[in-house]
C-alpha cells in the first residue's frame, strides 16, 4: 500500500512539474511566437498607464529579454525562495511560495488565492456533499423504482439539470427565490468559524445552484450502474443466500457501482475547487473562479498563472485521492495497480 | 486628463450613481421619503441629521483604488475624501457643486499678481486616525509621489508635473531615500501650515487641480508606493477596518482623531460604510429597489436592463434621478481624411444628421438632451440659443445639407467610415441613426467596429491608423476633469493636443482661432470674460463642423428611502458621497 502511495504521489508531482511548464510556456513564450514584442509582453506587467521608461524597467526587473529557460527557472524559484522586484528605489517582496505579482493590482498572488479559497471551498465542497448524496440517492431509488412515475419524474429533471447552464438557473434563482418571494437571502460568504449559521444561509442557495448541475449526472449515472449490477449473477446469489434486499442494495449493487462515480466526483470536484467560474459570478462570490474572470478581462498574466497552476494541483490532488479511495472501494486496485 | 473620461467611459457611461436603501426585504412601497421624480438633481432629498447605520456600497468592478494618489475614476475622487482630505474641494451646496471651495485650507487660495503662485494655509486641528498633526509637507509628499519620477504611480492624471515650475529634474520620493523632496522646488511649505505653489505660467483653473486627491496629506514614512493602497493613513472621518486588496470588499469605521470642528464638508453620519465589489450590476440594481443595498459606488446609474422597467413605473420613478452627468457624446468629425477636411463636406454632415433618431438611439429623453453646442449646460460658456443648424423637429435639413455638398464640390455625396466600440450597444445604436440620416443626402457611411479597450489609443486614438482607414467619423465621450470650458475643451479641440496615440482630439481639430482663444481663455482671471471667450470658442467649434453633438448625457440614479441627505455633485457627476446618511441598521 505505501509502495502504491508513494507512487501515486510520484506521478501527481511530475503531472504538476509539467503542468507547469507548459503554463509557463503558454503565457511567456506563445505570445513570443506569434510575434508579440518584449516591449509589449511587459505592458501586461506595468500598471494601467505606464511610461516607456516604466516598460524598459519591467523587461529588465522580469529579465523577459533573457532566454526561456532561465525565466522559467526564475519563476519556478520563486515559488520556493521568494522573490523581489524592483521599483526605482522600493522593491518589493513576494515571499515564498511565490505564484508572481500582480502589477495590476500590486499584490501578491499567492495570497490573493489563499483569501478566496476559504470562498471556494465552502461553495465546492458543501455543493459535492449535496450533488454525490442527492444524485446517488435519486440514481438508486430510479434504478430499483425503474419505470415508476418518481423513475421518470427524477430522469427528467435530471436532465434539465444537465442542459441548463448556471447563469440560466442562477439567475432564475436569483429572481425568483431571493427577491421576489424572499425564501432565502441574498447570498454572501460569511467564514464559517465566524457565523456558521450565516455560513450556511449564505451559501445555501449557490450550494443548490452547483449541485443541481453536477447530481443530474450523477443521477442518471448511478442509475444506469445500478441497473447493470443489479442484473449481475452475484446479485442473485445474494439474494438466494437469504441476504436482506437493503444489503443487497446497498453492499453488493451499489459498491461495485461507485467506483466510476468516485472517478467522476475527483475529476468535478477538483475542477470546481479550481474555481467554479459561473457559480461564483452569478451569485458575485469572491471566490477563485470570479479571480480569475477579472484576471482574464483585465489580461492580467501573473494571476491567470496563479490560479491555472492552482486549478491543476487540485485536480491532481483529487485525483490522488480518487486512487487512493479505489484501493479501499476495490481491493483488486491494491494489488493490480 | 483624457484617462478620467476614458475611465468613466470606460463603464459605459458619463456618470451617475445611485443608491438605494433598506426598506427590508422586497418592494419599497410608498412614503414621503420617496421624495419626487429629478428632485435630487436640483435640491437635497430626505434632509436628515440623524447618525448612525451602516451605509451600504456596492460596485460591479473592483475598486480602482483605495490610494488617493493612485486614481482617475469620478467614484474614487468622490469616496475618498471619506479618509482622505483635500485641500479643497466641490461644494456640498446644491446649485454650487461645481464650485470648488476650501476642505483642509483655511480658505481659498490666495493668488500672486502675476498668477503664478497659489498659497494656501492649513486649518487647526488636522489630524491623522494615530492623532499625529497632519503638516503642510505631508500635502507636497503626496504630490510628490503620484507626479513624479519612473515609479510615479500609473494611474491618476499628471497635472502637477504639467503646470509646476523649478521641478523638471525633479526624479520622485524614492531617487534620494535620504531625503525624499530634495529638487522638488514647485512646491514650498515654509512651515508646517502654510503651502506655496509656484507654476510655470499662470492657470486660472488651478483650484480644480487642487480638489483631485491627490492633495491628500501622506506620511512619507506609511507610503509603501503601489501598495500604500493595502493600508491608507486616514485623514478623514472614517477609517480602513483591516486594510483592503482589490476584489476583497472594505469596511470603515469611525476615526476618533477626526476633528469635526476643523471640516465642514463631511456630515460622517453612517457609523460604518461597507463596500462589496464585483457585483453584477443587474444584482447591484435589484439589491436597491429591494432596499438591500444603499449605493451604486461606481456611480454610472441603473444599467439597460432594469431602467426602461423602473422609468416606466409611476411609484418608482418618483425614486429616480435624471440629471445630466456633465458629458458630451458626440460624433468627431475627422478635419483631415478626405473629403471632410473641406468645411463645407463637414457642414453638410451637420445639416444632414437627424437629432431625433440619434437621440432615440441614446435612450430617448432619459439618456440625454438634444445639444445645439458642444459645452455642456453646466459649464460657463454654455449657449442655450446658439444654434447653426436648424432643422424642423430636429429631424436635419436635407436641402442645406445638399447645398453643403455642392459647394465642397461633393454634390452626388461621398463615401467615408464611421468608428464605433463594438461592445457599446448605444453607440452601436447610435451610428447606425448617423448611418441612415447621412444616406438620405448620398453620404455613404460604412461602420467599423472596435474593441473598446483599444478604441481610444490604437484606433480612433491614432491619427495614423484614422487616416489609413480612411475614418472620417468616429463616434465618443468626453467629460471633463473639471468643469470648466478649458477643462472641457482643451483636449478634444485644441491643436496643440493633437497626439499619435492615446489622441482625445479625434477630429484633429487645429484651428488658429480656437487655440488662441484656448490659451488666452486660461489666463484669464475674470470668470465673465472667460465664459465669453468660451462661449466664442464654442460657437466656432460648431462652425468647423468637426464635432457633431449626439447628446449631453443623462444618467438614470436610483434613490432609495431610506437614504438620507441626497443631492447630484455636479463635480463628481454622481451623488455627494459625503453628505450621505442611512435610516436603516
Amino acid at each position: 500500500m505505501v509502495t502504491y502511495i508513494l507512487r501515486r504521489l510520484g506521478a501527481g508531482v511530475l503531472l504538476l512539474a509539467i503542468v507547469t511548464l507548459v503554463t509557463f510556456m503558454i503565457f511567456y513564450v506563445v505570445p513570443r511566437m506569434a510575434g508579440q514584442t518584449v516591449q509589449q509582453l511587459a505592458t501586461m506587467y506595468v500598471g494601467k498607464a505606464p511610461t516607456a521608461e516604466a516598460i524598459e524597467a519591467t523587461i529588465d526587473r522580469l529579465n523577459l529579454d533573457q532566454p526561456v529557460a532561465l525565466q522559467f527557472w526564475e519563476f519556478v524559484k520563486g515559488i520556493f525562495v521568494g522573490a523581489t522586484y524592483s521599483f526605482g528605489g522600493r522593491e518589493v517582496v513576494c515571499s515564498a511560495p511565490c505564484f508572481g505579482y500582480s502589477f495590476q493590482n500590486y499584490t501578491e498572488v499567492f495570497p490573493e488565492l489563499m483569501a478566496r479559497l476559504p470562498i471556494t471551498f465552502s461553495l465546492g465542497l458543501g455543493a459535492g456533499v449535496i450533488w454525490l448524496i442527492g444524485g446517488v440517492a435519486v440514481g438508486v431509488i430510479s434504478a430499483i423504482k425503474k419505470g415508476s412515475i418518481f423513475d421518470r419524474l427524477a430522469m427528467g429533471v435530471a436532465l434539465a439539470g444537465v442542459s441548463l447552464p448556471v447563469f440560466f438557473t442562477g439567475l432564475l434563482m436569483l429572481a425568483f427565490l431571493v427577491h421576489a418571494w424572499d425564501i432565502f437571502e441574498t447570498p454572501r460568504y460569511t467564514p464559517l468559524a465566524e457565523d456558521p449559521v450565516a455560513w450556511m444561509t449564505g451559501m445555501i442557495l449557490p450550494w443548490l445552484t452547483l449541485a443541481f448541475l453536477h447530481a443530474a449526472q450523477y443521477a442518471r449515472q448511478t442509475r444506469a450502474g445500478m441497473l447493470e449490477t443489479m442484473g449481475e449473477d452475484y446479485i442473485r446469489t445474494a439474494r438466494a443466500k437469504g441476504l436482506p434486499e437493503r444489503k443487497v442494495i446497498l453492499k453488493h449493487g451499489l459498491r461495485p457501482t461507485l467506483t466510476p462515480i468516485v472517478t467522476i466526483f475527483g475529476l468535478d470536484i477538483g475542477l470546481v475547487l479550481g474555481g467554479a467560474v459561473l457559480t461564483e459570478q452569478v451569485y458575485s462570490l469572491n471566490g477563485i473562479g470570479r479571480y480569475a474572470v477579472q484576471a482574464i478581462i483585465s489580461q492580467d498574466l501573473p494571476v491567470i498563472l496563479g490560479v491555472t497552476l492552482l486549478g491543476a494541483f487540485f485536480v491532481v490532488v483529487c485525483n490522488l485521492i480518487v486512487d487512493l479511495l479505489y484501493a479501499w472501494v476495490d481491493p483488486r486496485v491494491r494489488v493490480a495497480g | 486628463m483624457s484617462k478620467r473620461a476614458l475611465g468613466l467611459a470606460a463603464l459605459g457611461v458619463g456618470s451617475a450613481l445611485f443608491l438605494s436603501a433598506c426598506g427590508g426585504g422586497g418592494g419599497t412601497g410608498g412614503g414621503d421619503a420617496a421624495g419626487t421624480y429629478d428632485q435630487a438633481t436640483t435640491e437635497v432629498v430626505n434632509a436628515s441629521d440623524e447618525k448612525g447605520g451602516t451605509l451600504r456600497y456596492a460596485i460591479s468592478a473592483n475598486i480602482e483604488s483605495t490610494d488617493p494618489g493612485n486614481t482617475y475614476y469620478g467614484y474614487v475622487w468622490n469616496f475618498s475624501r471619506y479618509y482622505a482630505r483635500t485641500l479643497l474641494t466641490y461644494s456640498p451646496e446644491p446649485g454650487k457643486t461645481t464650485e470648488p471651495v476650501p476642505d483642509m485650507a483655511t480658505e481659498m487660495p490666495k493668488v500672486s499678481d502675476d498668477g503664478k503662485s497659489y498659497t494656501l494655509t492649513l486649518r487647526d486641528g488636522l489630524t491623522y486616525e494615530d492623532g499625529s498633526p497632519i503638516v503642510a509637507e505631508d500635502i507636497k509628499y503626496g504630490i510628490a509621489r503620484s507626479n513624479y519620477g519612473d515609479d510615479a504611480l500609473p494611474n491618476g492624471p499628471r497635472y502637477f508635473k504639467e503646470l509646476l515650475a523649478d521641478s523638471d529634474d525633479y526624479e520622485g520620493v524614492n531617487a534620494d531615500p535620504s531625503d525624499p523632496l530634495a529638487g522638488f522646488g514647485g512646491i514650498e511649505t515654509p512651515d508646517d501650515k502654510t503651502i506655496v505653489f509656484h507654476l510655470k505660467e499662470p492657470f486660472a483653473d488651478f483650484p480644480y487641480v487642487l480638489v483631485q486627491p491627490q492633495t491628500a496629506p501622506v506620511p512619507a514614512e506609511a507610503d509603501k508606493g503601489q501598495q500604500y493602497q493595502e493600508n491608507v493613513v486616514s485623514s478623514g472621518p472614517y477609517k480602513f477596518e483591516g486594510g483592503w486588496t482589490p476584489g476583497n470588499g472594505l469596511t470603515l469605521v469611525r476615526n476618533e482623531e477626526w476633528n469635526a470642528d476643523s471640516d465642514p464638508i463631511r456630515t460622517a453620519l453612517p457609523d460604518q460604510i461597507t463596500v462589496q465589489e464585483g457585483v453584477d450590476q443587474n444584482e447591484i440594481d435589484q439589491r436597491l429597489i429591494n432596499g438591500e443595498l444603499d449605493v451604486d459606488l461606481g456611480g454610472t446609474g441603473l444599467g439597460p436592463a432594469k431602467k426602461g422597467e423602473v422609468l416606466s413605473g409611476e411609484d418608482e420613478k418618483a425614486r429616480l434621478d435624471n440629471p445630466e452627468n456633465g458629458s458630451l457624446r458626440y460624433v468627431a468629425v475627422n478635419t483631415v481624411v478626405e473629403p471632410l477636411d473641406d468645411e463645407a463636406c463637414r457642414q453638410a454632415i451637420m445639416y444632414a444628421a437627424d437629432h431625433d433618431s440619434m437621440q432615440r438611439a441614446w435612450g430617448g429623453a432619459a439618456g440625454g438632451e438634444i445639444p445645439n453646442d458642444v459645452i455642456p449646460p453646466q459649464i460657463a460658456g454654455h449657449d442655450p440659443d446658439l444654434d447653426l443648424y436648424p432643422s424642423k423637429d430636429d429631424k436635419g435639413d436635407l436641402d442645406k445639407a445638399e447645398e453643403k455638398l455642392k459647394e465642397c464640390g461633393e454634390e452626388d455625396g461621398f463615401s467615408t467610415n464611421l468608428g464605433v466600440r463594438a461592445d457599446r450597444p448605444t453607440e452601436v445604436a447610435a451610428a447606425e441613426a448617423v448611418q441612415q440620416s447621412l444616406g438620405r443626402v448620398g453620404i455613404d457611411v460604412e461602420i467599423k467596429q472596435f474593441p473598446s479597450d483599444t478604441f481610444t489609443n490604437t484606433q480612433a486614438g491614432s491619427p495614423d491608423f484614422v487616416h489609413e482607414n480612411e475614418l472620417g467619423l468616429n463616434i465618443y465621450g468626453w467629460i471633463p476633469d473639471w468643469p470648466t470650458g478649458y477643462g472641457f475643451l482643451s483636449y478634444i479641440a485644441h491643436g496643440d493636443n493633437i497626439k499619435k496615440a492615446g489622441n482625445s482630439n479625434i477630429s484633429e481639430l487645429d484651428d488658429k482661432e480656437i487655440n488662441e482663444m484656448l490659451d488666452e481663455a486660461v489666463r484669464t482671471e475674470d470668470a465673465d470674460e472667460q465664459a465669453r471667450l468660451y462661449s466664442d470658442i464654442d460657437r466656432r467649434i460648431m462652425e468647423t463642423g468637426a464635432i457633431l453633438p449626439i447628446v449631453f448625457e443623462k444618467s438614470v440614479l436610483y434613490r432609495p428611502d431610506n437614504l438620507t441627505n441626497v443631492h447630484f455633485s455636479q463635480g463628481y457627476s454622481m451623488y455627494d458621497y459625503m453628505t450621505l446618511g442611512t435610516t436603516g441598521s
